[in-house]
């Protein structure tokens, strides 16, 4: 599974290097700005034209793939992210955090299980950037494998995962896509921040003109295949922040747990560090505290990644299985840490 | 087309019966097309939820300001979320001026109803119930609005939560009133929330019955301006079901009233029966904290005229039956630990820790007898309770 994915995002790499490479000189417009723009809910992935051939998930050349250093987990689904921006308009990056993305682009993903002729996609989520704001929707693909169709209320599939489990695979509904994707009330995009974009994309795509610049502190999260290179560390951070710190974070959906899961946050009682729970509930278990110096197994934290029932499992939306990789990353920094 | 007519007589009169009327029944597909009507729902509409059990398997969500979703009774329409697969409640809502009515939530996997930054919010005539009565595994909370403005909890029935059945935290302006909660850990907590009148409640069979708490490391801290006054409050009497790690897990069998931390707390006209540890019991803080920003003591709290029947007769308390003894066979009804500043009308009989310093247990403790003084001023009850537009929602 591992070699397959890095092939693909090798794939992806390459293909990225192609369309920038045909950038010039400029292609014919194949996406649907009306689309995005629009005021209606397009009902099929089709009707946005991000996609030369969207079972291949092969896009047009105006829509940018890209990957994340650290990503986030979705029952070990292989994912294919693209950016696309409007004629006209450039991306704009500051500093470490998200890139600025002009009104009338769109990010795409879409979600998939399978290697080779057995792949099937399951969903594509699409996040619009309208004049009043984002918009984030769920795209469900067809048994044929040929277009998705807009699927407001979600859907659950069964299928196996890369690792063998057979699951109940939720794909969200348009209100769930906020509870990850809320900030102080407004729906704002999550991946692609400058600190989890890899540092030879960013080039190219300041080279051909889509980004204005090259941001300060890009390309600091680990590559979560080589988090071994990492401090310990970096690689829990990194997991936490990609995997947690939408919800654990002030404004978002969690705010109210106290918990500030961010990568720039550096408050030891924020990141749960002899933090008590505030409305756990039952997913606390028989614990105390959020995070316990050295002692992982006493770690409130540790403890939701690794039971999988809902009421008690985190994240809450997103995912049926345990994570182990990220188990493992976020047991070791615990274990790690200094006792008190 | 009808859409934008009525969008356009909306403007013009503003009446919200024009609102658009989205029905749902149970049966075949019920999770999507209830969650379809929460998603495409508009500012006014209502979603009339008709009478039967709707077998759901995901929480529901809903987003959009100023709806209505109405059901045929608490007994009458039912979502079931016994075999619920994923999400941390029943059922979220995230968006404003929004009111829950008339229907029931049986066996949410985590939590029942949970509105967040949900302002102006009622809940009225629900039911959140896990069927299998006290449990550990049960979810935390029944009902549970949190960082909003604007809360009205009115004729709602809970049972079964391990944390609280009715939990209100980091919120303003909130009323509780005229709802039984029934064995759950807490039956009603107002939780780093101010501004709240938790008035004409029933609280009984639960660990502890109503709960004021103000707790540390929180964004929104400062609770204080409560008034809990005409409820009857009796034989909170079970065996404390919470996972250890949260703060109610610390509350003692047999707590009627509890304030811990807060300020200017007012507690009146209760009729508290049948609670064996405590019937009235103002404490600060237990744990030690670092959170500069917070006060960890009770201070101006009024322990105005109530009923006792009685104090605490079987109290959960370390050196329980030497107390006991000590009191003449049972405890007085008001317990107090003798930290922050309690003021007490009439002649309610109570008892006191006289601890000197907070957060350091109870060892240096020295029970006497409650010598509280009588409030300086009236209590002020400016502000206090949800806003009145909020129940004038109820009549619609």
């Amino acid at each position: 599974m591992k070699f397959g994915t890095a092939s693909l995002l090798a794939a992806s790499l390459l293909l990225a290097g192609t369309v920038i490479a045909r950038a010039t000189p400029p292609p014919e417009q194949y996406v649907n700005d009306a689309a995005i723009m629009d005021g209606g809910l397009p009902r099929l992935l089709s009707d946005y034209g991000f996609f030369a051939d969207a079972p291949a998930q092969e896009p047009v050349p105006e829509v940018h793939p890209y990957r994340l250093n650290t990503p986030l987990y979705s029952d070990g689904a292989d994912k294919f992210r693209f950016i696309y921006r409007p004629a006209g308009a450039q991306i704009s990056a500051s500093g470490e955090g998200l890139l600025d993305i002009p009104v009338g682009s769109a990010l795409i993903k879409t979600f998939a299980f399978g290697e080779g002729k057995d792949r099937r996609l399951i969903e594509t989520r699409v996040l619009l950037h309208r004049a009043d704001g984002w918009l984030a929707l769920p795209y469900l693909w067809n048994e044929e494998q040929t277009d998705a169709r807009l699927a407001v209320a979600g859907a659950r599939i069964d299928l196996t995962t890369p690792r063998g489990e057979a699951i109940s695979y939720r794909v969200p509904n348009k209100n769930q896509c906020k509870e990850c994707h809320g900030l102080d009330r407004e729906v704002v995009p999550i991946g692609p921040k400058a600190r989890n974009l890899s540092g030879d994309w960013l080039e190219q795509m300041v080279a051909a003109g889509h980004i204005d610049r090259m941001p300060q502190g890009a390309d600091r999260l680990p590559l979560w295949e080589h988090r071994g290179k990492s401090s310990v560390e970096d690689a829990a951070r990194a997991y936490l922040d990609v995997n947690c710190a939408h919800c654990h974070r002030p404004g978002a959906t969690a705010s109210n747990s106290g918990l500030d899961l961010r990568w720039e946050q550096d408050d030891a009682r924020a990141l749960g560090i002899m933090k008590r729970p505030t409305a756990a509930g039952r997913g606390a278990g028989n614990l105390l505290f959020d995070v316990v110096p050295g002692d992982p197994d006493a770690s409130i934290l540790l403890h939701r990644m690794i039971v999988n029932e809902p009421g008690v499992a985190m994240p809450e939306l997103g995912k049926a299985t345990v994570d182990e990789e990220g188990v493992e990353a976020v047991r070791k920094w615990i274990a790690g840490m200094e006792p008190r | 087309m009808i859409r934008t007519a009525i969008s356009a007589m909306l403007l013009a009169s503003a009446a919200p019966a024009l609102a658009e009327i989205h029905s749902v029944a149970p049966g075949e597909g019920a999770q999507e097309r209830l969650q379809e009507a929460l998603i495409l729902a508009e500012p006014g509409d209502e979603i009339v939820l008709a009478a039967g059990r709707y077998e759901l398997t995901d929480g529901l969500s809903l987003d959009v300001d100023g709806v209505t979703v109405r059901g045929a009774g608490m007994d009458g329409t039912v979502l079931d979320f016994t075999t619920q697969a994923g999400a941390g409640e029943g059922l979220l809502v995230t968006s404003d001026n929004v009111t829950l009515r008339d229907f029931a939530m049986e066996n949410p996997k985590g939590d029942g109803i949970k509105s967040k930054g949900a302002d102006n919010i009622v809940y009225y005539r629900i039911r959140v119930t896990w069927t299998r009565g006290p449990h550990p595994e049960n979810g935390a909370y029944a009902i549970y609005p949190v960082e909003s403005t604007g809360v009205l909890v009115d004729g709602v029935k809970v049972t079964g939560a391990s944390d609280a059945g009715i939990y209100v935290g980091q919120s303003d302006r909130i009323t509780v009133r005229n709802s039984i909660a029934e064995a759950n850990v807490a039956g009603i907590e107002i939780e780093n929330s101010r501004n709240a009148l938790v008035e004409h409640n029933i609280a009984t069979r639960n660990t502890g019955g109503i709960l004021v708490f103000d707790l540390p490391d929180l964004p929104v801290m400062g609770g204080g301006n409560v008034i809990v006054a005409n409820n009857l409050v009796v034989a909170n009497d079970t065996a404390n079901f919470a996972p250890p790690g949260n703060i109610v897990a610390g509350v003692r069998r047999g707590t009627g009233i509890m304030v811990m931390a807060n300020e200017d707390v007012l507690i009146e006209n209760n009729i508290l029966s049948g609670n064996p540890t405590a019937p009235v019991m103002v404490i600060a803080y237990v744990q030690p904290y670092d959170d500069e920003r917070y006060n960890p003591l009770p201070r101006g709290v009024v322990v105005g005229q109530n009923t006792f029947d009685g104090g605490g007769y079987d109290p959960q308390l370390e050196g329980g039956e030497m107390l006991k003894a000590a009191f003449g066979g049972e405890l007085p009804p008001v317990m107090w630990d003798g930290l922050g500043s309690l003021y007490v009308t009439g002649d309610a009989p109570g008892w006191s820790l006289n601890l000197t310093e907070q957060g350091k247990g109870l060892g240096a403790a020295q029970p006497a007898p409650l010598a509280a003084p009588a409030p300086e001023a009236e209590f002020d009850r400016t502000g206090i309770g949800a806003p009145a537009e909020l129940e004038a929602r109820l009549s619609r």
